[in-house]
């Protein structure tokens, strides 16, 4: 028998707060129209999700396995928890991670105090890194007229190469190489000032959590991000559709 | 349908029966590397020199499993038993052909009466070793491509999956996952397009299981992924093969050649309306893209890595279709269960494993080859009867199993029974079927450091986890390796290992510290031998800190987002 819904709703709790959903709305999207906070970097509304940072994991109940809550649609009778001692712990161990794997020094960085990875360090009280820090010898490309890429501060997070893809169109980013050696690279890894793709819209400059993108002629705190752009452009596709 | 490949069967008899000798000589890979070619085309000659084309036929053929010895050579007169050669080169040949109506010659001679032939059950490599993998004929006359019509002709898709659910198969490719249940999804999910996928992705150091099926039996996948295709609805299957098989792609070629040839694949196969058209996809050498979404994505056209499941491919696989994945050994088995009932298979191996699993065994072990035998078989009788114990005389310290996903077993566990879940209790995975043996004098700090290594490499970068944490965990096993690590290296060790598995993206991360906790299991003390006795009594910074740690987590956010 086919089922007389299109789109069925579901209450579920998160955190022991009841809540109604759409089946096809995310943990995420659910907790941020509630009120509850969860941590995201990756995430970035209105490009797709892709569930790298981890640290959005959450516990739903009945199920050993974390689950990205960007990523985890509701479902009904569901029972999530977002802030359980363990998900904080390991929330922290990632952010350890992050620091330790690339030179992010925040006292000389364009970013310090508008940095989404500096933010969520001291909301979620890290007070120091407890890996050892790993020292890349990482290059920055100031090839470009407008812009400048600085992988020293770079999270991987690919924000910019799902917005350069997915919004703009261009797709001049992407990620080469494997584990620890992934780089984000323009066009065929090249200077970014060469790439022929690049539409010098900088709306991977906007979107990127830290510093690693930024505009040139920014000195120590003075880059902030402009983000308005990306929910209205949504909003007038999908208007158009 | 079935007179067709009855005629080719025939067809073959009389062409077997016309030789009074047939010389087999191994083209697979291992054998291949030591000069098996040559030695084919030198008793091709010699055979030619004597004037014996007529009564002697020399063929190539798959691998017959003792790689330890060889190249190996098989000879067969017309009795039962047939003669086998080890370490044969190219000036044997003469030998060879000259002793073909004699005696053997005793100083080639390679016993056939011992425990690693005769203990073995083998089921996916029935044909291994005894057929031309180039040749469908042979294969046919071997009983293949019945299977396929006897499905499609005698049997409804909802009556295929029900043998396989009632034969208790299992995943090889490490996971364990039924595989009735899997094509049970996918014939449920909705989807006007379905998709058969082989995995043939082998990447474990140490396993080369896959490989030797691909290269001695290329039919039997082919087969297989045909009765899964008629079983889910599907018409359309890909090989996704990694690219440093050439001599199993070439195979493979060859084989779907041969069978579009026959009509046991393409439009309208064996008279019916069942299409199934097969292409291959080359890896292009990463290990995480035998993880099934990374390996999608490959085929695809996109980069290797993988995405969160669900949903599962089952629902959402290749082009966002319904997509069933199946590792190379489970597709091999597909025909023998069909041709022979569920029941028949399901009557061998233990409670909730049934069949038999191919192990490829490498390490100190005197018989490095494959084997296959069924599940519940003793890991000492692995170890010892079949492989013929520990090389050089050493004892047996731990076994590796699962490759980077899996973990040591200590010898104390020698008499475990092998299945999926006894493995797990151990601590370790049955994986697609990589038996490393370690003898005394190897370090499990080294081991655990290879694997770790192995999945450093081998992490494709998308989640912080398994990127950044498998450095790390690398960087500690490294310490402990070269004996310079502290008490809380081994804290850290410990937490790093909970949290990259419970966190990671994927299988590759969340299985990747397994070599580590299962040595420390079991092999604790090596790790604390590594730990030197000045920093045993250094001051250790981590507990000292943990006060203004846990004062530091309850200040209130001072920051606010930029936005």
């Amino acid at each position: 028998m086919k089922r007389p819904f299109k789109t069925r709703v579901k209450t579920l709790t998160i955190d022991g707060m009841a809540v109604g959903a759409r089946e096809d709305e995310t943990i995420l999207e659910l907790a941020q129209a509630n009120g509850i906070f969860i941590p995201t970097l990756c995430h970035l509304e209105g490009v797709h999700d892709i569930g790298a940072c981890r640290l959005c994991l959450v516990e739903i109940k009945g199920t050993s396995k974390l689950l990205p809550a960007c990523m985890t649609y509701a479902e009904e009778g569901m029972e999530v928890i977002t802030d359980s001692e363990r998900l904080l712990t390991y929330r922290r161990q990632v952010l350890d991670l992050l620091f330790s794997e690339r030179n992010h020094v925040c006292a000389v960085c364009v970013s310090n105090g508008h940095c989404e990875l500096q933010w969520l360090a001291e909301k979620l009280g890290i007070s120091h890194v407890g890996v050892p820090y790993l020292y890349p010898q990482l290059a920055v490309d100031a090839s470009h007229s407008f812009y400048v890429l600085d992988h020293n501060r770079c999270i991987l997070c690919t924000r910019c190469v799902r917005v350069c893809d997915e919004i703009e169109g261009a797709h001049t980013w992407d990620v080469m190489g494997r584990g620890v050696e992934c780089r984000v690279i323009s066009d065929l890894n090249q200077p970014w000032g060469t790439a022929d793709s690049c539409t010098r819209c900088g709306k991977c400059v906007q979107v990127c959590p830290t510093g690693a993108l930024f505009s040139k002629g920014k000195a120590v705190a003075e880059m902030t991000k402009k983000r308005e752009f990306l929910p209205y452009l949504q909003l007038m596709r999908e208007g158009r559709k | 349908m079935y007179e067709r490949l009855e005629e080719i069967t025939l067809a073959e008899q009389e062409v077997a029966e016309r030789y009074d000798h047939t010389v087999n000589v191994c083209m697979a890979a291992g054998c291949m590397s030591s000069q098996s070619g040559a030695i084919k085309e030198a008793i091709d000659k010699e055979v030619e020199a004597n004037g014996l084309e007529r009564w002697c036929r020399v063929r190539g053929v798959g691998c017959m499993g003792l790689c330890a010895h060889g190249p190996l050579v098989a000879v067969d007169n017309g009795k039962p038993a047939e003669t086998m050669y080890q370490y044969v080169t190219p000036e044997d040949a003469p030998a060879i052909v000259g002793s073909l109506d004699t005696a053997p010659v005793e100083r080639l001679r390679c016993p056939t009466d011992v425990p690693f032939f005769q203990r073995q059950h083998k089921i996916v490599l029935e044909n291994s070793g005894l057929i031309d993998p180039e040749r469908i004929e042979e294969y046919i006359a071997a009983d293949g491509y019945t299977a396929l019509i006897k499905a499609i002709t005698e049997m409804s898709p909802a009556e295929v999956i029900d043998e396989i659910i009632t034969s208790g198969l299992r995943g090889r490719g490490g996971g364990g996952y039924p595989t009735g249940l899997k094509w049970t999804t996918v014939a449920k999910s909705d989807g006007e397009t379905k998709y058969v996928i082989c995995n043939a992705d082998e990447g474990d150091p140490g396993a080369f299981m896959d490989r030797s099926v691909l290269e001695s039996d290329p039919h039997r996948i082919l087969e297989g992924m045909a009765i899964a295709g008629y079983a889910i609805g599907a018409s359309q299957g890909y090989i996704y093969v990694r690219g440093e098989y050439p001599l199993a792609v070439a195979r493979l070629k060859t084989a779907i050649r041969q069978a579009r040839r026959v009509n046991m694949l393409g439009s309208g196969i064996a008279g019916t309306p069942f299409a199934f058209h097969i292409d291959i996809r080359l890896g292009a050498g990463a290990f995480v893209c035998g993880e099934e979404t990374a390996l999608i994505a490959s085929i695809e056209g996109r980069r290797g890595q993988p995405r969160p499941r669900p949903p599962y491919p089952a629902e959402y696989g290749l082009w966002g279709q319904p997509t069933l994945i199946n590792n190379v050994e489970t597709l091999a088995s597909v025909a023998p269960i069909i041709r022979n009932g569920g029941a028949w298979y399901a009557g061998m191996g233990t409670a909730k494993s049934k069949g038999t699993k191919v192990f490829a065994l490498a390490g100190s072990i005197n018989n490095t080859g494959l084997i296959e035998v069924p599940m519940g078989t003793s890991l000492r009788e692995i170890i010892y009867e079949i492989g013929g114990g520990v090389s050089g005389g050493g004892k047996c310290k731990a076994i590796q199993t699962g490759g980077p996903s899996g973990g040591c077993i200590p010898a104390d566990f020698l008499d475990t029974p092998v299945d999926y879940e006894s493995l797990s209790a151990l601590g370790s995975i049955m994986g697609s079927g990589g038996m490393i043996v370690m003898d005394e004098t190897a370090s499990m700090v080294d081991v655990a450091r290879f694997f770790m290594e192995f999945c450093m490499t081998e992490s494709c970068g998308r989640c912080v986890p398994c990127r950044v944490g498998t450095v790390h965990m690398h960087n500690l096993l490294d310490k402990f390796s070269r004996k310079e690590a502290t008490p809380h290296d081994l804290v850290l060790l410990e937490k790093l290992c909970d949290m990259v598995r419970n966190t990671s993206l994927c299988g590759l991360g969340q299985t990747a510290p397994n070599p580590v906790m299962s040595t420390l299991r079991y092999f604790r003390h090596e790790y604390m031998a590594a730990i030197t006795e000045e920093a045993a009594d250094l001051f250790v910074l981590d507990p000292a800190l943990s006060v203004s740690r846990n004062g530091a987590t309850q200040r209130a956010p001072k920051l606010e987002v930029a936005s």
